[in-house]
């Protein structure tokens, strides 16, 4: 699982509101290298909630430098993009569980795909 | 869908699409062809922005065939299937889109606003089902469809390629549809072929939109739809029971414009169509 696929993920257990963000709880990462798209990443950046980012980029030890604060004018500054390039979509979960921050339901992830699936009294 | 009965009158999805099954999405080229072709022609009716690379959402990607066609075009893909086996054929054929086991009736746990557009080749159909006895398929359907709409951006375009069993299901799929917000509608291709016949639901979140023409049908040749168009077409009065005489030149152009309706291939028609050969040839 990318992190920007995290990012995006939020809980749908039944009774809770917000269930976001997820909290990641990785026994194995690994790093797999993709094509840089500066276009892709600029236009990702405004959809993303930059705060869950850090603190998942952070969680994982692969900061690579990100500020905590979103940095004005990054359509232009390559350097950064290239950056959060990495860490959105480079930075792979293979093992591991996601938490619900309200329920505390564990989604397990196996293989780097995060099972989502609810049982019949959560839906 | 290889074989002639439905498949989701089997087994549930999660239980029909075993190994035995996911192999042959890898295996069967005839099948493999089939799926990138719906996927080809759900790409073109997103309508997404020219050389703007999107993320968009792969409802039921199984072994992610229509993925690696979204891939070819540039866009970064999400994939949600319920099937572990055929999520571990994708994860084998080292699929570039990130792979999320999930029920589509239990709604897709995205934030709002995600999402520049999702295609689903042949999955909507397996809502209609009530495989456990606590499934309500009109309720599935608008958590599937609510869920949706909230994840997609504004005027993002959903389209879903599936199989409706009967024109109730279809109903009941579109009213569902509309219901959590979408407009759009049916767009058919090739509606005089058994066989090349294709059903697509387009849906637009937010901005409404042109629906787009079906491939092949009569309709998509004329201007105005609801009008009764002036046809001059007085000959087949002449003929026996309304077909033309056999081997005569209205009879080939009748049987070529059938052929062209039923989408397959057939030469244009030129001032030697049904012309006799000279004798001496």
């Amino acid at each position: 699982m990318k992190l920007l696929t995290h990012n995006m993920l939020t809980s749908h257990v039944k009774g809770v509101t917000k269930g976001y963000p997820l909290l990641i709880k990785a026994t194995e990462v690994k790093v797999n290298e993709v094509e840089f798209n500066s276009q892709f990443v600029s236009r990702m950046i405004p959809k993303l909630e930059w705060s869950a980012l850090v603190q998942a980029a952070e969680g994982l030890g692969h900061l690579e430098d990100l500020p905590a604060e979103l940095v004005a004018d990054y359509e232009n500054n390559e350097e950064f993009l290239k950056k959060v390039h990495k860490v959105l979509l480079e930075v792979e979960v293979v093992e591991g569980s996601l938490q619900c921050p309200e329920s505390g339901r564990e989604f397990p992830i196996s293989r780097g795909v995060p099972n989502m699936l609810l049982n019949e009294d959560e839906v | 869908m290889a074989s002639g009965r439905r498949p989701e009158h089997m087994a549930p999805p999660e239980m029909f699409y075993n190994q035995e099954e996911a192999k042959k999405y890898s295996q069967n080229s005839r099948m493999m062809e089939i799926q990138s072709q719906m996927s080809e022609r759900a790409v073109e009716l997103l309508n997404l922005p020219e050389g703007q690379p999107c993320f968009l959402l792969d409802v039921g990607c199984g072994s992610g065939l229509s993925g690696d066609f979204l891939s070819e075009e540039g866009h970064v893909w999400v994939g949600v299937d319920i099937s572990t086996a055929m999520l571990d054929v994708a994860l084998d054929r080292e699929v570039e889109g990130d792979l999320v086991l999930g029920d589509m009736g239990q709604g897709m746990p995205f934030k709002a606003g995600t999402f520049d557009g999702c295609i689903s080749i042949s999955a909507l159909q397996w809502l209609c089902n009530a495989d456990k006895k606590s499934h309500s398929p009109p309720r599935r359907l608008h958590v599937f469809f609510s869920s949706l709409y909230s994840s997609l951006s504004r005027g993002g375009r959903a389209v879903f390629q599936l199989y409706p069993e009967n024109s109730e299901q279809l109903e009941l799929i579109t009213s569902q549809a509309m219901r959590a917000g979408f407009s759009g509608g049916m767009v058919v291709d090739y509606p005089n072929s058994s066989k090349a016949k294709k059903f697509f639901l387009c849906l637009f979140a937010g901005a409404s939109g042109v629906l787009p023409k079906g491939l092949g049908g009569e309709a998509s040749d004329r201007n105005v739809p609801d009008q009764v168009q002036f046809s001059g077409q007085r000959t087949r009065f002449k003929n026996l029971k309304g077909r033309s005489l056999k081997k005569g030149k209205d009879w080939i152009l009748d049987k070529k414009e059938r052929r062209r309706r039923q989408g397959r291939e057939v030469r244009a028609d030129t001032k030697y169509t049904a012309r006799q050969r000279r004798p001496r040839f």
